[in-house]
Order: C-alpha cells, then sequence, then structure tokens
C-alpha cells in the first residue's frame, strides 16, 4: 500500500492550514472511494495526460468554437458569427460531392480490400513452400510512403508512357486516360489503394486462420468434406468476427481517405476523386478559411461518429445472435 | 489513408502463452488440383504485386530520353545507367529529408511509447482519483480522426511559435490513444503476483515497473514501436501542412515537391520514390518476424 501520505506541516502557517486541508480532503475520499495511489497515479499518468490535453482534447474544442466564428488565417473575423458556417457548408454542392466521393471511395475501396485479402490469405494458408516470399510480396507496398506510391502509379497511368495503357493498346483494347478523366480517376485511385494497403488485411486474415484449431478440419475431412466444403462450413464462418473487424476498420481508414488521391490527381479532375478530408484541407489552407474548414471537420466528424456507431452495433448484434 | 487502426486483441497474450504457430496446417495433401489451381492463382497474383516496384525499379535506371520515349520498354534502347540516381542526389535534398524523417520519427516513437506504458500502468494497476474519466475518455478519443483536427492545431501551432520546426512536426503526432489501449489490455494480463512479490520485498511501484513489468513487455512495446514508426515516417498531411522550409521536410513531403521542382523527369521521380522507398524496405527485412507477429497480435497498424 502506498498511500498518499501528507508531510507533516513545517514551513508557513499558510502552508499549515492548505496541507492540512489536504489532508481532511484525501481522508474524505478515501472513505468514500478509497483511491489509494493517488500521488503516484498521477505521476504515471500525467505525461501522457499533459499531451494529451493540450494536442487532442484542446484542439477538439478549439476546432469546434472555430466552427462558429469567421476566423481567417490572418487572424481577422474572429467574432462568434453563429451557425452561419453550418448553414453554408448544408447548401455547398463541393462540400456534399466531397462528402459523397468519400462514401464511394469507401464502398469501392472496402469491398476489394476485404475480398482480396481473404482469398490472398486463404491462397498463402495453403501451406505452400516459401512463406517469407508470398507474406512479403503482398506486405511488402504497404510500407511505402504514400508520395512514393503515388509517384509509382502516375507513372503506370500515364496514358502514352505507362505501361498499362501499353498493354491495352498491345491487346487492341481502349486505352482511358485514367487519372485525367473523370470516368476512370476514382477507379485507377481504387485500384492503387487496394495494390498499397491489401497487405495489412492480409496479414489478419493469415492470423486468424492460423488460430482456426487442425482438429476442425481433420474431423471435417473424416466425415468426407472435401476443400470446398470445410472452406465453406468452417473457414469462412471460423474468420466471421475477423472479417467484421477487418470491415470496421477498413471502412473507418477509407473514409479518412487524402494522401494518394491528393498527390495523384488534386481531387480531380472536375473534382470527381477529391475527399471530405481534402475538401478541409483545402477551405482551411488554401481558401484560409479556418471557421468554414472547422465547421466542415465537425460534420464530417460527426459522419464518422454515426457510421462506426452503426457499425459497431451491427457487429454486435451479430455477435449476439452467433451465440444464441 | 493514416490512422492507427484498432483491432483483435485477443492474441494478446501474458508472457506465459504459447506462441509462434507456423503458417500450414498437417494433414492435408499438398499436391490435388485445388493445390495446383491455388499455386498457379498465388503466382499470378504475387507477380502482378511486384510488377510496379519492377517496372519503377527499371524506369528509374533508364536516361531521362529512354524514360520519355514511347514505346516504353523494360530494356531501354541506351541501356541502363545511374544517371537519375545521380541527379537526385547531386539536388542535394534527399540526403535531408531522410534525417528530418528520420529523426521526427524516432523522437514521436520514444514520446508515445513511454508515455502511454506510463499511463497504461497506471490505468492497469494503480487506484487514483479521475482515473475512470481519464480512461474513458482516452478510450473514446480512439475515435477522433486526426484530419479534423487539422485546423486548430495549425493554429496552435502558430500560437506557440512551432510552425516549420521540429517541435511542430513531433508534438501533434506524440499522442496515440490506441497504443495506450493496447499496452494496458496487456499489463491487465501480467499475472498481478509477480508484482507483489517485488513489493513484498520493499521494491516501490516505479521500481516494480522499470524491472519487472517492462522486461515482460518488451516484444508489446517492440510491436508498439515498430508501429508508431512506420505511421510518423509515412505521415503525409501534418508534416506537409506545419512545414515549408525545404531544409525541414520530411521525405514523403519533399517527394511531394519534386514533381515541381525538377520538372517532368521520369527517371529522376523513379529514382527518388526508390531511394524513399529503401529505408522501410530494409527496416522491414531486418525486423520482418516482429512485424508480422506485431500485426497479428495487436492488429495495429500505422497506416
Amino acid at each position: 500500500m502506498t498511500s498518499t501520505t501528507v508531510k507533516a506541516p513545517r514551513a508557513t502557517a499558510e502552508r499549515a492550514r492548505s496541507d492540512a486541508r489536504a489532508t481532511d480532503r484525501s481522508r474524505a475520499s478515501r472513505k468514500r472511494t478509497g483511491p489509494s495511489d493517488n500521488r503516484i497515479g498521477w505521476g504515471f499518468a500525467a505525461p501522457f495526460t499533459v499531451l494529451f490535453a493540450v494536442f487532442l482534447v484542446w484542439p477538439l474544442l478549439h476546432g469546434f468554437y472555430l466552427s462558429f466564428t469567421g476566423q481567417s488565417l490572418t487572424g481577422q473575423g474572429g467574432e462568434l458569427i453563429g451557425v452561419a458556417n453550418y448553414a453554408e457548408a448544408f447548401a455547398d454542392g463541393d462540400m456534399w460531392r466531397s462528402m459523397l466521393n468519400t462514401l464511394w471511395f469507401t464502398v469501392l475501396s472496402t469491398i476489394p480490400l476485404v475480398v482480396v485479402a481473404l482469398v490472398l490469405a486463404i491462397l498463402v494458408n495453403t501451406g505452400l513452400p516459401g512463406q517469407w516470399l508470398w507474406r512479403l510480396s503482398f506486405f511488402l507496398p504497404y510500407l511505402l510512403a504514400s508520395t512514393v506510391v503515388s509517384l509509382f502509379w502516375i507513372q503506370l497511368y500515364s496514358p502514352t508512357l505507362g505501361p498499362i495503357n501499353n498493354v491495352l493498346g498491345t491487346l487492341g483494347l481502349p486505352q482511358p486516360a485514367w487519372l485525367q478523366d473523370p470516368d476512370t480517376a476514382m477507379i485507377a485511385v481504387v485500384a492503387t489503394t487496394v495494390w498499397w494497403t491489401v497487405g495489412f488485411n492480409f496479414l489478419l486474415y493469415l492470423a486468424a486462420l492460423q488460430n482456426i484449431p487442425d482438429q476442425q478440419y481433420e474431423a471435417a475431412s473424416l466425415d468426407g468434406a472435401g476443400r470446398w466444403r470445410s472452406l465453406l462450413s468452417i473457414t469462412i464462418p471460423q474468420l466471421g468476427p475477423t472479417t467484421g473487424l477487418i470491415v470496421i476498420l477498413q471502412v473507418l481508414a477509407s473514409l479518412k481517405v487524402f494522401d494518394q488521391i491528393y498527390q495523384m490527381t488534386t481531387g480531380g479532375p472536375a473534382g470527381s476523386t477529391r475527399s471530405a478530408v481534402q475538401y478541409i484541407f483545402d477551405t482551411g489552407f488554401t481558401g484560409y478559411r479556418f471557421g468554414y474548414s472547422s465547421a466542415i471537420s465537425y460534420i464530417f466528424f460527426a459522419v464518422i461518429v454515426v457510421i462506426s456507431i452503426a457499425q459497431f452495433s451491427i457487429t454486435a448484434r451479430n455477435r449476439k445472435g452467433a451465440q444464441k | 489513408m493514416t490512422a492507427p487502426a484498432l483491432a483483435p486483441t485477443s492474441d494478446l497474450r501474458a508472457p506465459t502463452a504459447d506462441r509462434g504457430r507456423k503458417g500450414h496446417k498437417p494433414g492435408q495433401k499438398p499436391f490435388g488440383p485445388m493445390a495446383v489451381l491455388s499455386v498457379v492463382i498465388l503466382v499470378v497474383l504475387a507477380v502482378l504485386w511486384l510488377l510496379p516496384f519492377l517496372w519503377s525499379l527499371a524506369t528509374s535506371f533508364k536516361s531521362e530520353t529512354d524514360a520519355a520515349a514511347t514505346p516504353q520498354t523494360w530494356i531501354p534502347a541506351g541501356g541502363f545507367t545511374l544517371d537519375a540516381y545521380r541527379g537526385v542526389l547531386e539536388q542535394g535534398n534527399i540526403p535531408v529529408w531522410l534525417f528530418n524523417s528520420l529523426f521526427t520519427s524516432i523522437v514521436i516513437t520514444l514520446i508515445v511509447v513511454a508515455t502511454s506504458a506510463l499511463v497504461a500502468y497506471a490505468f492497469s494497476r494503480l487506484d487514483f482519483r479521475g482515473k475512470k474519466w481519464l480512461y474513458v475518455a482516452t478510450i473514446a478519443s480512439i475515435i477522433i480522426p486526426p484530419q479534423v483536427l487539422i485546423v486548430p492545431l495549425f493554429y496552435q501551432m502558430l500560437a506557440f511559435d512551432m510552425v516549420d520546426t521540429y517541435w511542430g512536426i513531433i508534438l501533434p503526432q506524440a499522442i496515440a490513444p490506441a497504443m495506450v489501449f493496447v499496452l494496458k489490455k496487456f499489463f491487465d494480463q501480467v499475472p498481478i503476483e509477480l508484482e507483489d512479490a517485488a513489493r513484498v520485498d520493499g521494491a516501490g511501484r516505479i521500481r516494480v515497473f522499470f524491472t519487472i513489468l517492462l522486461p515482460l513487455s518488451r516484444p508489446i512495446l517492440g510491436a508498439v514501436s515498430i508501429f508508431v514508426f512506420i505511421g510518423a515516417w509515412n505521415n503525409f498531411l501534418w508534416p506537409f501542412i506545419v512545414t515549408n522550409d525545404a531544409s525541414l521536410l520530411t521525405l514523403p513531403v519533399g517527394l511531394q515537391t519534386i514533381e515541381s521542382a525538377y520538372g517532368i523527369q521520369y527517371a529522376q521521380n523513379m529514382a527518388a520514390a526508390v531511394l524513399a522507398a529503401l529505408p522501410l524496405i530494409l527496416v522491414f527485412l531486418f525486423f520482418q518476424r516482429q512485424i508480422i507477429k506485431g500485426i497479428s497480435t495487436t492488429g495495429f497498424g500505422g497506416q
């Protein structure tokens, strides 16, 4: 028991009084709730708590305040203007466009990022030799900075110099302008994202696959179940919780997309790939409208919270259903 | 796509837990028609995944003339050359950016791991007033996308005079509530008896933390460090916002500027990208087992 022992008051009378008050307080609180490690506990918690308060809680609150002002980067317009920013945002076609682009990107990217990861993990997990080589091939892109990925793929998608159109041309297929065409830019960005980040989900699936007890497969094969049978009736159901988690994580990650789109298309052509985060960035750091940008940040934050809560409650319900 | 992600903690067991199961199952026939088909699909996919690397690598060894020639070929007409690398290195920025990335990422990792481990210990073992509130606030904050804080954080950096400084890059990235959660869960599973024995012998909380808990937690601390490091190393948006001075840019942000700075020089762009990719690939080759194990046990990643 390290208790908060209060030193005997020595110095001034004032100090003595305040120490006595502190003693009374801590005695009283110990009787009520019994926290015994106040001093040491806060000692351990302090470094994190200070950073947390200054660089997370405060910006969060300040951003909320800013969203009700007309603040600009130059320092003007700091006075409160009520909900004008929010009213403007809800009537702002560009904002809605960026939100819809983000949702569309999330749908388009999450599906392959889950399905391809699962297929890769099942194929690798069949016990082929060269495990490290397969893992390396699929996980390596995940280690690249977004800028490196973008530089690689801008080259690959180049309408005239890119190998993709080279191959399509040889096969006699149409050669789209990829990143420069509003019809194909989003698909191109999604394909790059799948290449870049599927390795992470792949490793999560691989780990989950290795946790499925072998006895289940042995029992199934004694019952005469083939590989397909075992895959459908053991592997996929056993991976259910992992899939639920990967979907949740992937949706949240995809909603926050910015880097690769900004670098590959700057949100274009004609705003067809501009994401919500980029719209926050553009209004804040190109338009210098901090107040308006904060309001959009909060709208976006609300969207993320709603989607997260929805996802978690669906997963929780499924889990409960599975237990019954 | 950058944000620490939260995932299964089921395999996060105390040090006594079994470890290291190999990747394949006994009792399955290796050579059925299904197996052959899966090998073929796997090889095709692996090649598909490696091709972008190989193409970029090939381009980086071309002369600028060959890199801009149509149609493009794997082997350039003028043969391979190191000119692009020479050109990139002569501009002199890449080594500076490399240092900036290394320095800021290491400091961020040290701060995050140290502060998270301390607070996680307090959450797991100590009883102090306000603990519940602090814990709930920490967990709840995992949902906050760092991207929505860029405007108030930049405002704050202006007030602290930290725009275009290393601290400006480092401090806003130096908190990772998700990592606190992972470490707390891990500490919870370390048997308390180990500590009680030492405490009976008169060791204080601080001594117990450093001499008993931390050594037991080396694998999880390693995993957390690697992820924080990868996340910081690859972070683009925040350093992009807070730095302007070319001598303070991190590697990912610096790379973004070269296209405009060098003009359209395909081979040099690729050479710069390859150089920027190398450090983390080397880190991965050295720490492959820890990284893969880290992902599978904690499910946390930098992106």
